[in-house]
């Protein structure tokens, strides 16, 4: 059974919480929560196989948020002393006090139950942090050697983050949890003729620990085996013909469409507007909830807190709320939102589904989003057989640029590789494309969802919302699936070339 | 701390970087306010340099007596590293920041003591006005010290606030935006800003639908920061070196020396630049491809990127200008473009248009293909056709892909310059001059939905 770290234990949580919670008390508070963080991060970056950037960080913090005259107060502070939380708790405070002058709307929030005192650690095997950092670079620069046999230039990053949170309410919820995720990504660069391009691993970033770089959960062997190959296919390859194709989309790039179209297009923050002057709100407005057809009849879309090795995946999230799956499209229609307490109290939905969370101990939590997924079919096709249903179109690999509009709609996304489709085969790679669509029109048009044994779960290491900027990792588990009569761009001629 | 540090190093070389920062912040949203805070953080963060092996460890909140282990983890680190390319001599023979010992002076919620009131009236005034206001306020302060073993005692102290305010209809179906960069708010007429949004909101009670095609399009100072800002993070000398970006030479080598713009437009950073004064010297907490952290203390003076029209520089560190044999000419946090003595004001050049798009700004700005820069995003909070001099309703929304390096060879006339926010990019980069830009033939690849 994975513990938590003996070191974070030993800090003076529970005497900061017992100070700031009681002065917010004193001070005539509604509600306090109180949140001491640390946040271990290392990045590495090599070029050519040679180390370029290292970052070994490591964040400690608390915060302090109050409802105060039914307006939110929040300061944070990193001494830790009860004096000093106290202290913070009273800048919380007078934060709620400037500030109610211009407030409107009375701060309330969802019922929770009382969790007591709960402990969660995240599902993996090796802390990464416990393996020396000498070890990893050797590890990626072996990988990035054997690239450059077939590449111009290979850059590789590896991303690791441990993250603890203690968390109290004035209610009496006490959380103490430990999450680790990873994120390796190597790209490889050739130029032929006057033309470069490159092409980067399609292993998603996960949650799980060390174990990811040496054969748990991913193939590396396999896939960077294949990639000079793969990336000397795509310089030589043809340029996409514009025009209406149908796509087989691989989860590797789904995922991050389902992110940008679906998992913030069902933020209740972006519906009600709450985002509105910065990332946008949302073309599935409340007033729709149980009435939008989203999708075709084969989507199912649920928001999960649970799965295991997703980035967005807690105990508990940073109000205290327990971890929960929810439906957001079923059938095709959408029947849920992504929520906080606030917002499932104001909107009359009962209990919070668990989707507040805080990047730092500097930031007040804010709505973000569940690991957001598509269901596959039971029993459904793989994905060479969604491929063979194709006279014309294209088949897509990997993430790469993507772009949406203010209330996720209209979209364009590219990708690692593509290949034509040809009566059902696939007939070697383009390269040049996008693929353009609305949201409800692409969706609607997905004909086909593969199986389970399509299934794969992608994820976002750093998503950015809300102002002050936040990032958040969230997981996104899809198939493959069929779209037909989707638009495809020949980018070059977008460029006006 | 920072001298402290020093002295325990047992390393050939330290640098320590000590970032004291301070914010507070107001977030609002249909007249009312939704969050707000004030945050401190301090973090310190060790290089310690064996040879031509670097370590870098960065830790938040340090206290005295965590300090030893912190730079021991940093010695021990840069002993085990392989060694850096980037290896050069420590920085020396920069004078001593005159305020090095000063207190620091942190920010807090008082900031807004004048603002808050003036904001709650602009709340009141959109409420009568059948209006909403959404935005965020924000003011942080961050002091680095920066201390080497090779002598260096430098400081900086840099406040950052920025205002955006975003006004929609009651039944939000037409938005505009603006927004402000500050120094300490005193100078934020947020009266003023809600009144031009307000017109503009007039001005889009007349809908005209527009397909997708290329059109002459007016971009303001703040559209053109965005697309200005990617084009400059794209310009390191060691992408161009090897072959994969846009300023990449066809053959080898940069194309430091070729002309990208007809008109002879000037893009640069100047840090001691009026209103949007920056760090004078490099602060570089770790490599990467277009900073080193030994060049930490390196003085920083006005560069050209590009000059009349001509790529003068690409950001440089000693490193890559060893490689390119150019100048070495790091990174600047602030941008400047101008184009020839004369330019019209925004609302000259609508005067002056027959017929053509004016954007408000751009949104989602993304990287399609990175040999010509090709960007896509799109238009968002108000598109306004421009005929026969006169603004005569609002435009629906469009998707671009456009590639900023591309858009310089054809922009027709470039408007005077001032001090403007980035839309997109201002949660990186807030410290802008920028002109309105003349395009004649912007690429608008789709209709987009959204209001």
């Amino acid at each position: 059974m994975r513990q938590i770290d003996p070191d974070f234990l030993e800090l003076p949580s529970r005497q900061l919480a017992d100070a700031a919670l009681q002065r917010a008390r004193d001070l005539g508070a509604e509600h306090a929560d109180f949140r001491l963080e640390r946040i271990r991060s290392e990045t590495l970056s090599l070029y050519d196989a040679r180390l370029e950037g290292a970052m070994d960080a490591d964040d400690l913090g608390y915060a302090v948020r109050v409802v105060k005259g039914g307006t939110w107060g929040f300061a944070s502070g990193i001494v830790l002393t009860p004096q000093a939380a106290a202290a913070v708790a009273e800048q919380a405070v007078r934060v709620a006090e400037v500030s109610a002058p211009i407030n409107r709307e009375p701060i309330e929030l969802a019922p929770e139950p009382v969790h007591g005192e709960v402990t969660w650690v995240s599902s993996y095997e090796v802390d990464p942090f416990t393996v020396p950092s000498a070890d990893k670079v050797a590890l990626l620069a072996d990988w990035s050697a054997g690239l450059l046999k077939g590449a111009d230039h290979v850059s590789a990053r590896l991303h690791q983050v441990k993250e603890q949170k203690f968390y109290a309410d004035t209610a009496g919820t006490v959380t103490t949890q430990q999450r680790v995720r990873i994120y390796p990504r190597l790209n490889a660069m050739k130029a032929v003729d006057g033309r470069f391009d490159d092409m980067s691993t399609i292993a998603p970033a996960v949650g799980r620990g060390y174990e990811y770089l040496t054969g748990t959960g991913w193939d590396w062997a396999a896939e960077l085996a294949e990639l000079p190959g793969l990336l000397a296919e795509k310089l030589a390859a043809p340029s996409v013909e514009a025009g209406e194709h149908d796509l087989v989309i691989h989860p590797s790039n789904l995922w991050l469409t389902i992110h940008e179209s679906i998992g913030h297009a069902t933020e209740l923050d972006r519906a009600l507007g709450y985002e509105a002057a910065y990332a946008g709100t949302s073309f599935a407005t409340f007033d729709q909830l149980g009435e939008l057809v989203y999708g075709s009849p084969l989507m199912n879309v649920t928001g999960d807190r649970t799965v295991e090795h997703g980035l967005a995946t807690v105990g508990y999230d940073d109000e205290g709320v327990q971890g929960q799956s929810f439906d957001i499209v079923r059938d095709g229609m959408l029947v849920g939102y992504q929520l906080d307490r606030r917002m499932a109290l104001m909107k009359g939905l009962g209990r919070s589904n668990g989707c507040a969370f805080a990047d730092s101990p500097g930031h007040m939590p804010i709505q973000r989003m569940a690991n957001v997924s598509l269901a596959p079919a039971p029993g459904g096709p793989s994905t060479e057989e969604l491929i063979s249903g194709v006279e014309r179109g294209l088949y897509i690999v990997g993430d790469k640029s993507w772009s949406i509009d203010m209330q996720r709609y209209n979209f364009q996304f590219t990708g690692q590789r593509a290949y034509r489709i040809s009566g059902g085969r696939l007939a070697g790679q383009v390269r040049d494309f996008a693929y353009q669509a609305t949201t409800t029109d692409f969706w609607q048009s997905m004909e086909a969802v593969g199986g389970p044994q399509t299934h794969m779960l992608g994820g976002a290491f750093n998503c950015g919302k809300g102002q002050p900027g936040q990032v958040a990792p969230v997981s996104h588990g899809c198939p493959s699936a069929l779209f037909r009569g989707v638009r495809i761009l020949n980018t070059v001629q977008e460029g006006g070339k | 701390m920072v001298e402290r540090a020093l002295e325990l190093s047992a390393s050939d070389g330290c640098i320590v970087l000590a970032d004291e920062g301070s914010t507070a912040n107001l977030r609002f949203a249909g007249n009312t306010l939704t969050t707000n805070g004030v945050a401190r953080s301090a973090r310190l963060t060790v290089i310690a340099i064996a040879g031509d092996r670097v370590g870098v460890v960065s830790r938040a909140a340090v206290r005295p007596d965590q300090l030893a282990d912190v730079v021991a983890a940093a010695d021990r680190a840069a002993r085990e590293a392989t060694p850096a390319e980037d290896a050069r001599p420590l920085v020396e023979g920069v004078p001593a920041s005159a305020h090095w010992d000063e207190p620091v002076t942190p920010t807090d919620i008082g900031v807004f003591e004048g603002f808050a009131p003036a904001l709650g009236e602009a709340f009141a005034a959109a409420e009568a006005g059948g209006r909403k206001l959404y935005g965020f306020a924000e003011h942080s302060r961050t002091t680095t010290f920066l201390g080497t073993s090779a002598g260096l005692r430098l400081r900086h102290d840099q406040p950052t606030g920025r205002l955006e305010l975003n006004a929609k209809s009651a039944d939000l179906k037409r938005s505009a935006w603006t927004g402000v960069a500050t120094r300490d708010f005193a100078d934020v007429d947020v009266t003023g800003l809600d009144s031009s949004l307000a017109r503009r909101l007039e001005w889009a009670k007349n809908r005209i639908d527009l397909p997708a095609g290329r059109y002459e399009t007016l971009l303001p100072p703040s559209s053109v920061a965005d697309l200005m800002l990617y084009m400059l993070w794209s310009a390191g000398a060691r992408d161009a070196l090897d072959g994969r970006s846009v300023f990449a030479k066809q053959g080898g080598g940069t194309r430091v020396g070729e002309r990208l713009a007809a008109l002879p437009v000037t893009l640069s950073g100047d840090p001691s630049a009026p209103g949007i004064e920056c760090a004078p010297f490099v602060m570089a907490h770790a490599s990467s491809r277009e900073s080193s952290v030994f060049d930490n203390g390196l003085s920083l003076s006005p560069t050209d990127w590009v000059q009349d029209g001509t790529l003068e520089a690409l950001l440089q560190t000693r490193h890559s200008a060893d490689l390119s044999g150019l100048p070495v000419t790091p990174a600047i946090d602030n941008l400047i473009m101008r184009g020839p003595e004369g330019g019209r004001s925004l609302e000259d050049m609508i005067a002056s248009t027959e017929r053509g798009l004016l954007l408000t700004c751009l949104w989602y700005i993304r990287e399609v293909d990175p040999q010509t820069l090709l960007l896509t995003g799109l238009t968002r909070d108000g598109v306004y056709l421009v005929e026969h001099g006169e603004v005569v309703g609002e435009v629906n929304n469009f998707r671009f892909n456009e590639s900023p390096v591309d858009l310089l060879g054809r922009i027709t006339e470039v408007g005077s310059s001032a001090q403007t926010l980035p839309r997109e990019w201002n949660d990186y980069w807030t410290r802008t001059v920028m002109p309105a830009l003349r395009v004649p033939d912007f690429n608008m690849s789709t209709v987009s939905q959204a209001s």
